[in-house]
């Protein structure tokens, strides 16, 4: 068997003691940053990477994957302690999660968490391990016009699944392909938007974006009114479920993974998506349905789980088409090209260490998750409620030192800084800043593959439609986009995000 | 005028966007624009900004239209002390060197929050800064300067 001897190799990839000391510390550095009040995954992984550039390709990776799950499963604890969501995939959790600690049930809700997340992680690493050659294999025969089309489905997906105003998130899409488009121009050496700054002849770095808009701006944010840990911490008593939860919890379980899985491989969603409805199917065929809300443990199970397996299976589309389907993905495939790795289908092929490793990894991963959190959890429950002002100082100094450090230029500070501003107003105009990061990363790609197309095409657009595959991509993603801007549809989106 | 406008968010969003499309268009003109089968530098950044401007004409004509929710207070004081002491960071570090940019990166920044301290403002200074040299420059091995030019290093 063929998936036997790549998991072989990916084993013994990912079990080398030098990795499996960075998936340790990229899961044990992204649970301590995700419990922090007010730093999600996206801010977390702009923070330490950094520190991976220095380390070889496969580690790094390991080690970002660790801190990603790392920093979710740190949101979903803060959802359960203290009612605070560390990022829009624990959201739902607060609404049982948080239920449950006021009855004094807070160790079962963590304990249900990490299982529902262990297990969605395992069957999540499968699903990866079969369906990425496949995948691979189909997206080798992709021309330039479906990749094209890829990429605007995936953009547009990300506009719908985005909060707020849906024009609002167009524009910032928008905005950050263009964004994007600064520096050299591939095809004819041009220098774009450079205003004769050299620093800006390479484009705008990445992380700098990141850091700024989802950084800085949330300092800046967080500013506006400075919360004490009001929500006073639960007291942790039993980690242990009784009998009837585990019986209770093991449908939700099942359930949310499979949602979860399944939506995570879509492109704009990631984990958020699958959180949600994981909830709501839930809600519907639980036969305690009606406790929802009241601290029913199958409302942590199921949102837990999903929101897991689809944080893995987001990497499906990443790995395999080196297109980003979420922000989080986007500084991934960042990672891999600064890194020297061109991110898309024939990274199986050219580099299969690298490949079966991280998949490996991801399961080593989440086994760390598990044995690494609830014992420590003690420490966890004091990082909640660390004071923020102590804590934005600190975030301030690893972004500085850290986009310093990247080009050794000061020019990236002055470029963070601005991002930092253009953040937080656009924040407070309701544009969400996750479509536009996702937006900048694909601007140049975009260019790239619309040149292409219509180069083998001579000029003609029709060669987007012409070409089935394509069609149907961009047909997919008008239907998301109309969908969600018709009335009821609309009504229907508002309300979910707001719950 | 703040009677016409109904919507001040979908207001100054769309005044943003034209200007960011406009800008770009109008530095674009410099670049060749080519044709679609062989596409000058000019030509997709074009396309990008002319949407834009479309989008940020549809918000402007919606926020006169429709009702919104006000903007709401903004955090100026943290707005511009954070901004200062980055760009301040960003003016030292090469000549003072990190073991006083981050000092005052940090006095600065925290000087934001209203519950600064002096006392634990140093202490936090002083840990950091400490934290950073170590794990930046001695763990990850990161060329940065603890002591910059201007003292002779």
């Amino acid at each position: 068997m063929e998936l036997i001897a790549n998991i072989g190799l990916g084993f013994a990839t990912a079990l080398t003691p030098v990795n499996l000391l960075y998936c340790l510390a990229g899961v044990f550095l992204g649970t301590l940053i995700g419990v922090l009040p007010g730093l999600g995954p996206t801010a977390t992984i702009a923070m330490l990477l950094p520190v991976t550039f220095t380390l070889p390709p496969v580690s790094a990776l390991i080690m970002l994957a660790g801190i990603y799950y790392g920093s979710q499963y740190g949101g979903s604890t803060t959802s359960i302690l203290v009612n605070v969501p560390g990022e829009a995939a624990s959201v739902v959790t607060t609404l049982d999660g948080y239920q449950m600690a006021l009855q004094g049930r807070a160790g079962v809700a963590l304990t249900t968490a990490a299982v529902g997340s262990f297990f969605a992680g395992t069957v999540a690493t499968l699903l990866i391990a079969l369906f990425a050659s496949p995948m691979a294999a189909i997206a080798l025969k992709f021309g330039p016009a479906e990749f094209f089309s890829l990429i605007v489905l995936g953009l547009l997906a990300a506009i719908v699944l985005s909060r707020g105003s849906l024009l609002h998130a167009i524009g910032m899409v928008v905005l950050g392909l263009l964004l994007g488009l600064v520096g050299a121009d591939v095809n004819t050496g041009a220098q774009r938007f450079t205003f004769g700054v050299p620093q800006l002849a390479d484009g705008i770095g990445f992380v700098v974006v990141a850091m700024g808009m989802f950084g800085i701006a949330e300092i800046i944010r967080n500013l506006e009114q400075e919360d004490n840990c009001a929500a006073m911490v639960s007291k942790i008593t039993g980690l242990m479920p009784t009998r009837e939860d585990w019986k209770r919890m093991v449908a939700p379980i099942l359930r949310g993974t499979a949602i979860g899985s399944a939506l995570g491989i879509l492109p704009g969603s990631g984990s958020i998506l699958g959180a949600f409805a994981a909830y709501a199917i839930e809600k519907k065929v639980s036969k305690h349905g009606k406790e929802f809300g009241t601290g029913a443990i199958e409302g942590v199970a199921a949102p837990e789980s999903a929101n897991n397996a689809g944080a893995q299976t987001s990497f499906i589309p990443m790995l395999t088409l080196g297109i980003p389907s979420n922000p989080v993905m986007a500084l991934m495939i960042g990672a891999m090209i600064i890194q020297g790795i061109q991110p898309g289908p024939s990274v199986i092929t050219e580099q299969p260490a690298l490949f079966w490793g991280i998949v490996v990894s991801m399961w080593i991963g989440n086994l760390f998750l598990i044995i690494l959190n609830l014992p420590l959890i003690g420490i966890w429950v004091r990082m909640v409620c660390v004071p923020y002002h102590y804590l934005f100082p600190a975030i301030l100094v690893f972004c500085g030192v850290g986009v310093f450090s990247l080009n050794n230029t000061e020019f990236d500070i002055y470029l963070m800084a601005l991002f930092g501003l253009l953040g937080y107003v656009f924040v407070k105009l309701d544009c969400e800043p996750a479509p536009m990061l996702l937006a900048f990363i694909l601007g140049p790609l975009m260019e790239e593959y619309m040149r292409r197309a219509l180069l083998l095409s001579r000029g003609d657009p029709m060669i987007f439609l012409e070409r089935p595959i394509s069609a149907t991509l961009l047909a997919l993603g008008m239907l998301a986009i109309v969908a969600a801007s018709l009335p009821m549809f609309y009504k229907k989106r508002e309300e979910a995000f707001r719950e | 005028m703040s009677q016409l406008i109904r919507n001040v968010k979908d207001f100054w969003t769309g005044v943003i966007y034209i200007a960011f499309g406009f800008v770009a268009i109008i530095i674009s003109r410099d670049y060749g624009m080519g044709t679609a089968v062989k596409m000058g530098p000019a030509y997709f950044p074009t396309i990008l900004s002319v949407l834009l401007i479309l989008i940020g004409v549809i918000s402007l004509v919606r926020s006169f239209i429709k009702q919104g929710s006000p903007v709401g207070a903004f955090a100026f004081k943290g707005l511009i002390l954070i901004t200062i002491s980055i760009i301040l960071f960003g003016f030292i570090v090469r000549g003072a060197g990190l073991i006083i940019a981050l000092p005052v990166l940090v006095i600065v920044s925290s000087y934001a929050s209203s519950r600064f301290r002096w006392q634990y403002s140093l202490l936090l200074a002083a840990g950091l800064t400490v934290f950073c040299i170590l794990i930046f420059q001695k763990a990850l091995g990161v060329p940065l300067p603890i002591l910059g030019s201007w003292f002779g290093q």
